[in-house]
C-alpha cells in the first residue's frame, strides 16, 4: 500500500471513530447505530473517490449503499430500506460492475492534487451554503416524534388508492418499461460489428 | 437523532457525489457520483418525512426517486458501452460526436 492510501485510511479510521464516540455520548444506543450507519455512508463514499481502481470503487459503494438502507430503517422507512438493498445493491451496483468489467481500467487518472482541490471547493461550498442554513432556517418539525412502526402495508394501499399515487405508479411502470427496452436498443450489437471487417468494408462499397 | 443530523450526511454524501463527478476522469465514475446524489436526496426526503409527523409522502418520493434511479443506471450504461465502442475511451472530455 503507498504511502498517502495509509495516511488517508488512518485518517478515515479516525473520523469513523470519532463520530461513533460523538453519536453514543450524544445519543446512546441510537446515536451510535446512526454515527455507525453514516460513517459507512460517508466512508463508502470517501473510499469510492479516493481508490485508484474502478473495481475498489464500485465495491465502495456497497457500504454506502448499505449505509443508507441503515439511516433509512433508524428512520423507520423499513419497506424503502428493503427496496434500497433490493434496487441499488442488487441492481444498480451490479449494472455499474458491469461496466467495469466491458470498459478497460484506466489506473492513471486519479490525480491527487486535482482530487484534493475539488475536495477543498466543494466542501468549501456545501460547507458554506450548510452554515447558511443552519444559522437562518427553522424546521417545522414535530417535537414529540412517534414511535417507529411498519409501514409497509400504507405503502402497498398508497400505491393503489385511486386518490394517492396510483397514476405515479402506473407512469413509474411505463417509465421503467420504456427505459428498458431503449437500453437494450442502445447497447444491441449492430450488424456490421458481427461482420468480419473485409466483408464490412465490401457491404458498404456496394451501398 | 435530530433532523439537523440526517441533514448533514445527507450533504456530505451529496459533496462527495459531486467530486466523483467532478474530479475523476471516468465515465463509470459520473455514473457512481450521480448515485450518490440520488442517495443522499432520498435520506433528506426520509428524514423529513419522519420529524414532519410521520408522513408518508416522503418514503413514496424517494421510492419513485429510486425507480427512476434505476431506469438512469441502465440507459446510462448502455451509452456507456456505446461510447467505448466508438471512441475507445471513457473519458468523457474526448465524446465530442454524437454520430460515428
Amino acid at each position: 500500500m503507498e504511502r498517502s492510501s495509509k495516511v488517508f485510511y488512518g485518517l478515515l479510521t479516525v473520523l469513523v471513530l470519532a463520530g461513533l464516540a460523538a453519536g453514543s455520548v450524544a445519543a446512546g444506543w441510537e446515536g451510535l447505530a446512526f454515527g455507525g450507519f453514516s460513517a459507512l455512508t460517508v466512508g463508502g463514499g470517501l473510499i469510492c473517490i479516493w481508490e485508484r481502481s474502478v473495481v475498489r470503487s464500485a465495491f465502495a459503494l456497497l457500504a454506502t449503499f448499505s449505509g443508507t438502507a441503515g439511516l433509512f430503517l433508524l428512520l423507520g422507512a423499513d419497506f424503502l430500506a428493503m427496496a434500497q438493498v433490493l434496487i441499488y445493491v442488487g441492481g444498480i451496483l451490479a449494472l455499474i460492475l458491469f461496466g467495469v468489467m466491458l470498459t478497460p481500467p484506466d489506473l492513471s487518472e486519479r490525480k491527487i492534487p486535482r482530487l484534493m482541490s475539488a475536495l477543498a471547493l466543494i466542501g468549501a461550498g456545501v460547507l458554506w451554503v450548510g452554515f447558511r442554513i443552519a444559522t437562518s432556517a427553522t424546521w417545522a418539525t414535530a417535537a414529540e416524534l412517534p414511535p417507529v412502526a411498519s409501514n409497509a402495508r400504507e405503502i402497498g394501499v398508497g400505491f393503489l388508492a385511486a386518490d394517492q399515487y396510483v397514476v405515479a405508479f402506473e407512469l413509474a411502470a411505463v417509465v421503467l418499461t420504456v427505459a428498458l427496452v431503449a437500453a437494450v436498443y442502445v447497447a444491441r450489437r449492430r450488424k456490421a460489428d458481427l461482420e468480419p471487417p473485409d466483408v464490412a468494408r465490401a457491404g458498404e462499397g456496394r451501398s | 437523532m435530530g433532523v439537523g443530523a440526517y441533514v448533514a450526511v445527507s450533504a456530505a454524501l451529496f459533496g462527495i457525489g459531486l467530486v466523483a463527478i467532478v474530479a475523476r476522469r471516468n465515465v463509470l465514475y459520473v455514473l457512481m457520483g450521480i448515485e450518490m446524489i440520488l442517495n443522499a436526496a432520498n435520506i433528506n426526503f426520509v428524514a423529513f418525512a419522519r420529524h414532519a409527523g410521520n408522513r408518508l409522502d416522503g418514503q413514496m418520493f424517494a421510492i419513485f426517486v429510486i425507480i427512476l434511479a434505476a431506469a438512469e443506471a441502465a440507459v446510462a450504461l448502455a451509452i456507456v458501452l456505446n461510447v467505448f465502442h466508438l471512441f475507445h475511451s471513457v473519458k468523457p472530455e474526448g465524446v465530442d460526436r454524437l454520430r460515428e
